[in-house]
């Protein structure tokens, strides 16, 4: 059982978390330390925290998700919370109610936290500036994916350690169009990590680089001295149909099939956040082998979330 | 008898008549005059500034078909209250401005309504769609002074040349919305550092340039004219300068927010800057206000776009593009191009009001004798809060701010409409 005084002498100043840019060093520790103890807890215990008992912890999905939803829904049972779940096709968006009414309507409801997922960019700065209970964003369009970032770096932190200086981190494939990219790429840098972008042109402009990151347009040459690999889901749907030629181009020049694990140095790890598009970003053998943290991730996802709800639900944030 | 205004004291800027002395100003019977008798009305205008009442060439009103945004009474109004005397109406509206009957309508609503000189301008398509000519002729018989569809882009080359040598027939203005469609197909911000950081779609600067280029040439190709509509890039005001210099019959506007804000302010997802075009770089906003000064960029027109709250107030790739300005135009380029020295307040009431009207071929923009009296009353060192609004709309990135130098009385053929 967890220290009942997790909390004691200790504020957390946010009511929401909305994107990693902003997050100081001190604060991503602090979640970091939470999300161990509540990690080792997983591992150990099978009953609830009481950290959130009797709090209603809303999920708000506008966009289809499986394990980002299944993570946070599974971290607010782990803290005793109750949960209901509004997915896009059952709520009033689809009658036409605004993003701003549904969610008043559901603070209206006594709802303790909102967790957001949605299409747009901005959407949940947008909400959270616009209800008194704390929200969480579990994605909004291409512009961040906090937890995601947070529970890959605490994966990372796993492995070597809380020093991130020095280390070199790769991301590979579509940046554009990825929020999760954004949010590992401030979240890093804030840590002291150095950064490599690389895939299509296309999907990585030349832009990002404004963002203190190294673009690179040669996988051998971006993965060579990087600890490690994240690669991202590529896709060739609507939004990015023109982007590049095919999905057999891509895993031609960009997948990182079984033939090029000798790219990558000695004790290089692979990231994703998936879902895994197996045989295009990534093959199955080294999605399966060592190197591959993938499950890590899932697990500490939990971890993670749970972190961050308890310090945002428990958040000492004026004027809200 | 006639009514008569003898205005003394300002500071007397007309750019028409090269003039930028302290001198007196007459009115007679709703004209400029020479001279007035004794019993005219005196104003004293002292430390005040006389301008010609300012020309917009890009106003959305609204009506018919969306009043819950604006309708001609209030953004006329608005007009008013921001030293326009005249002011052309956008013809996106609804139904649109495509044909004579909705042009006899409008017409009929302005007369009713209107606070100022409102000219109407009618769609260059059917339904703004880009498939059909809409019926020139007809529509210039009943007063339509240009033709655009604003709002859109003409896709088809070939149409855009035929509309630009049929126009022409007329001396009918066509004015353009520089876009190419595909290239802003997910665009919904400037694409740039500040695109790739918000995670919003891009929208580059090169799809206005391309149009601009094609317009351009067809203006070069049949020897007519064509206007620019919300000049946004850099590269655009070189394409325009090199056209110009060719002598192709080619004119340019740019807004008050393309030549003072940049993409930055979309930082914390205000649908108060997300217009169309978007707001771009420093480096495109400076080749906006150095093409102003020598003269590429001929006019500033704000594109007064209003929105409701409800529109406004979405997620933002859910709220509309567009901003008001008419009632903030000349405060904030004051602030940004004359206060900081980058032009003469002349060649700011030249680009408000004598350039349009030339280019729109209307008497006005002018202190010459017999032209009707439009004029401004300017106070150049006032200061105030943009706190309230004769629009039915508020929303401009200004709202709420402190602003300097104030439009302070509006006359419109002698008559003080503000």
């Amino acid at each position: 059982m967890v220290s009942e005084d997790l909390m004691k002498g200790f504020s957390w100043p946010r009511k929401d978390m909305i994107s990693t840019e902003n997050l100081t060093r001190a604060e991503i520790d602090r979640i970091f330390a939470m999300a161990d103890v509540f990690r080792e807890s997983l591992k150990n215990d099978k009953t609830k925290l009481p950290y959130l008992k009797g709090k209603v912890v809303v999920s708000l999905f506008f966009e289809p998700s499986t394990r980002t939803r299944t993570a946070f829904e599974m971290a607010a049972h782990k803290l005793g919370a109750d949960v209901i779940s509004v997915a896009s096709n059952i709520s009033s968006s689809v009658k036409g109610e605004t993003l701003k009414d549904t969610a008043r309507n559901i603070e209206a409801l006594m709802a303790d936290m909102i967790i957001v997922r949605h299409s747009s960019s901005g959407a949940a700065k947008y909400l959270a500036d616009r209800v008194k209970i704390p929200v969480i964003n579990a994605g909004d369009g291409a512009h961040a994916h906090p937890t995601q970032a947070l529970l890959d770096a605490f994966t990372m932190r796993q492995k070597f350690g809380g020093d991130f200086r020095g280390k070199k981190i790769t991301i590979l494939g579509d940046i554009l169009f990825s929020r999760v990219a954004r949010s590992n790429i401030y979240l890093l840098k804030t840590l002291g990590a150095s950064v490599t972008l690389v895939g299509p042109s296309t999907l990585v402009p030349k832009e990002f680089e404004k963002l203190g990151v190294r673009i690179c347009y040669n996988l051998a040459e971006a993965v060579s001295d990087a600890d490690v690999v994240m690669l991202l889901r590529i896709q060739h749907e609507r939004q990015s149909a023109t982007h590049f030629p095919s999905i057999s181009e891509y895993a031609n020049v960009f997948g990182l099939g079984i033939d090029r694990e000798n790219l990558l140095k000695e004790g290089a790890f692979i990231m994703h956040p998936g879902p895994i598009n197996r045989g295009v970003e990534l093959d199955t053998p080294l999605a399966d082998s060592p190197r591959s943290v993938i499950l890590n991730q899932v697990t500490n996802g939990v971890a993670v979330r749970m972190a961050v709800m308890n310090l945002c639900m428990h958040h000492t944030q004026k004027n809200s | 008898m006639k009514k008569e205004i003898l205005i003394k004291n300002a500071r007397v800027v007309d750019p028409s008549q090269k003039l930028d002395k302290i001198c007196d100003v007459c009115v007679s019977g709703g004209v400029f005059a020479g001279r007035v008798s004794e019993s005219a009305e005196v104003v004293d205008a002292s430390g005040l500034v006389l301008a010609p009442g300012f020309v917009d060439m890009h106003v959305h009103l609204r009506e018919p078909g969306q009043t819950s945004k604006e309708s001609v009474e209030t953004g006329t109004a608005a007009a008013a209250a921001g030293g326009f005397t005249t002011i052309v109406a956008m013809p996106n509206t609804i139904p649109a401005a495509d044909s004579a009957a909705s042009i006899r309508l409008i017409n009929d609503i302005i007369s009713e309504t209107a606070k100022v000189r409102v000219l109407q301008s009618a769609c260059i398509t059917e339904g703004r769609s880009g498939v059909k000519l809409a019926p020139f002729g007809t529509l210039r018989k009943l007063g339509v002074v240009a033709v655009t569809d604003d709002g859109s882009c003409v896709q088809s080359a070939e149409l855009m040349r035929n509309a630009m040598q049929y126009a022409d027939m007329f001396g009918l203005l066509v004015m353009d919305h520089c876009q190419e469609n595909t290239l802003t197909a997910s665009g919904q911000m400037h694409e740039g550092e500040w695109s790739a950081r918000l995670g919003l779609g891009g929208w580059p600067a090169a799809a206005e340039d391309i149009i601009v280029a094609r317009d351009a040439i067809l203006a070069y190709y049949t020897k007519s004219r064509i206007h620019l509509q919300h000049i946004s890039s850099a590269l655009s005001v070189g394409i325009i300068r090199s056209a110009k210099k060719r002598g192709i019959r080619i004119s340019a506007e740019a807004t008050p927010h393309h030549l003072t804000l940049t993409d930055e302010s979309l930082k914390d997802y205000d649908t108060n800057f997300k217009m169309c075009p978007p707001l771009r770089s420093a480096g495109d906003v400076n080749a906006l206000v150095e093409g102003l000064a020598d003269g590429t960029i001929d006019v500033i027109a704000t594109d007064h776009a209003p929105h409701s709250e409800t529109d406004k107030d979405r997620e933002f790739d859910c709220a509309p593009f567009g901003i008001t300005g008419l009632e903030t135009a000349f405060s904030v380029c004051h602030e940004a191009l004359v206060r900081s020295g980058k032009m003469p307040l002349s060649r700011l009431v030249e680009a408000m009001s004598t350039k349009p009207a030339q280019i729109l071929g209307i008497g006005a923009g002018t202190l010459a004798e017999g032209a009707n009296a439009d004029f401004v009353l300017i106070d150049e060192n006032a200061e105030y809060v943009y706190n309230t609004t004769l629009s039915r709309s508020k929303n401009s990135p200004w709202f709420g701010k402190k602003l300097r130098a104030k439009v302070v009385a509006t006359y419109l053929g002698g008559e003080k409409i503000y």
